[in-house]
């Protein structure tokens, strides 16, 4: 139980994707404008994420480790993960349109979206088990969302204020980004 | 001529990182000293030049439709290749650049070269472009990683700079000092060159995160 906590607040807190790993900052910058638009992203990495996870352990363990393929791991995983992505919005828009709306337009954006591939490459790098991947990406989901929630609430308060001309549009973006990364900081060596 | 366009192109009109603001992740993440942004900055140019070679070379062959996944594989193909070559010869810097070396895959400047050059240019012509993106990315890493380099630790590709005459503020070396280094710089760029950067992230990359997008959104390029 408590590597179970452990493994998922360390994901969500300690090295949060965006803030300290420097993984999706793309969607990071580009759909934080707006609070509802950043849970909707949120919630489709988190669902995605968790998915591709599973999905690139069970390929890595019983497809390419046994048959001495490891060297064909970043071309198989990224056509695992795009696969998936192109399969969960079909079915989706097919089953659940309520949700396909609600997530529809961010499933695309998500295959480009760096922290995906990553958490699965950290999966195999750290040789996690099965239910430890799967922890550990829900939590760098949950972490992302939560850089983005936060980072939309801090966004739509510049977009009020009185900035240099110089500094509008993306080098304020950046320079709060950075602020917030100093207090996530303070997660640093919590366990 | 058409050739030294093309090559200059990258390197200042349409740099990746400064002007399109592409391949943010890299740029941050990797750039604690000058010298990983060198290694960073050339493995993105090797498989950028493979990548724009190959897919110049397929560009007759590969049916549109399917265009986006084979883009993929290809680069994938030419990331496994780096990846090993590093292992192999500068296991220093493969261990400094760490997962950053196979999200290579994912940096929208390989993807938005194939897409927006490659496909419609002759083999030579896209390789000029592969090795002029490229230095311009890796020219914009190693001025991303001296800042943060002589700021956070007081030195430059690992020489001491400042003689010690100031304690190094290590925050620049850590995450947040990558968020704001970039920031900063781009701010600069805006206040004294005629360089306007105001877009954000995904707004920048023409692209518009193509995947599966590629194919209905190529025409209608910036209005993001």
């Amino acid at each position: 139980m408590r590597e179970i906590i452990v493994i998922i607040l360390g994901a969500v807190l300690v090295e949060n994707f965006v803030l300290v790993r420097f993984l999706g900052i793309c969607p990071f910058l580009g759909v934080s404008k707006k609070l509802n638009t950043a849970i909707g992203m949120g919630g489709a990495v988190i669902f995605v994420m968790t998915l591709a996870s599973a999905f690139t352990w069970l390929v890595y363990e019983y497809l390419l480790a046994p048959f001495g393929l490891e060297y064909l791991q970043i071309i198989v995983f990224i056509l695992v993960i795009a696969a998936l992505v192109q399969f969960v919005e079909t079915v989706l828009k097919k089953f659940i349109p309520s949700l396909y709306k609600a997530l529809g337009i961010y499933l695309p954006l998500i295959t480009t979206n760096c922290a995906v591939l990553g958490v699965a490459l950290l999966n195999v790098e750290r040789q996690y088990n099965f239910l430890n991947s799967v922890l550990y990406s829900f939590g760098a989901g949950l972490g992302f969302t939560l850089a983005l929630i936060l980072f939309a609430g801090v966004r739509e308060r510049i977009e009020m204020s009185d900035i240099p001309e110089a500094l509008k549009g993306l080098p304020i973006t950046l320079i709060a980004a950075s602020l917030v990364s100093i207090a996530f900081f303070g997660f640093q060596g919590l366990f | 001529m058409k050739a030294l366009k093309t090559f200059t192109n990258g390197l200042l009109k349409e740099n990746p990182t400064f002007r399109l603001v592409l391949g943010t992740c890299p740029t941050l993440a990797v750039t604690t000293a000058a010298i990983n942004g060198v290694g960073m900055g050339l493995a993105t140019t090797a498989v950028l030049i493979g990548s724009n070679a190959v897919i110049a070379a397929t560009r007759k062959v590969i049916p549109d439709k399917v265009r986006i996944p084979a883009f993929i594989t290809i680069i994938a193909g030419f990331v496994t290749i780096v990846q090993f070559l590093l292992k192999a010869y500068l296991p220093a810097i493969d261990a400094a650049l760490g997962i950053y070396i196979p999200l290579i895959v994912v940096n929208c400047i390989i993807l938005a070269r194939a897409e927006m050059f490659a496909c419609k240019n002759s083999v030579a012509l896209s390789v000029i472009d592969g090795l002029g993106m490229g230095i311009g990315f890796t020219i914009a890493l190693i001025i991303m990683g001296s800042v943060r380099e002589l700021i956070g630790n007081g030195t430059i590709f690992g020489i001491n700079v400042t003689a010690n005459l100031f304690d190094p503020a290590v925050i620049m070396i850590l995450p947040p000092g990558g968020f704001l280094a970039f920031g900063v710089i781009i701010g600069l760029l805006n206040k004294f060159t005629n360089i306007k950067i105001r877009k954000t992230g995904c707004a920048g990359c023409k692209l518009q995160c193509g995947l599966q997008h590629g194919a209905s959104s190529a025409g209608k390029e910036g209005d993001a």
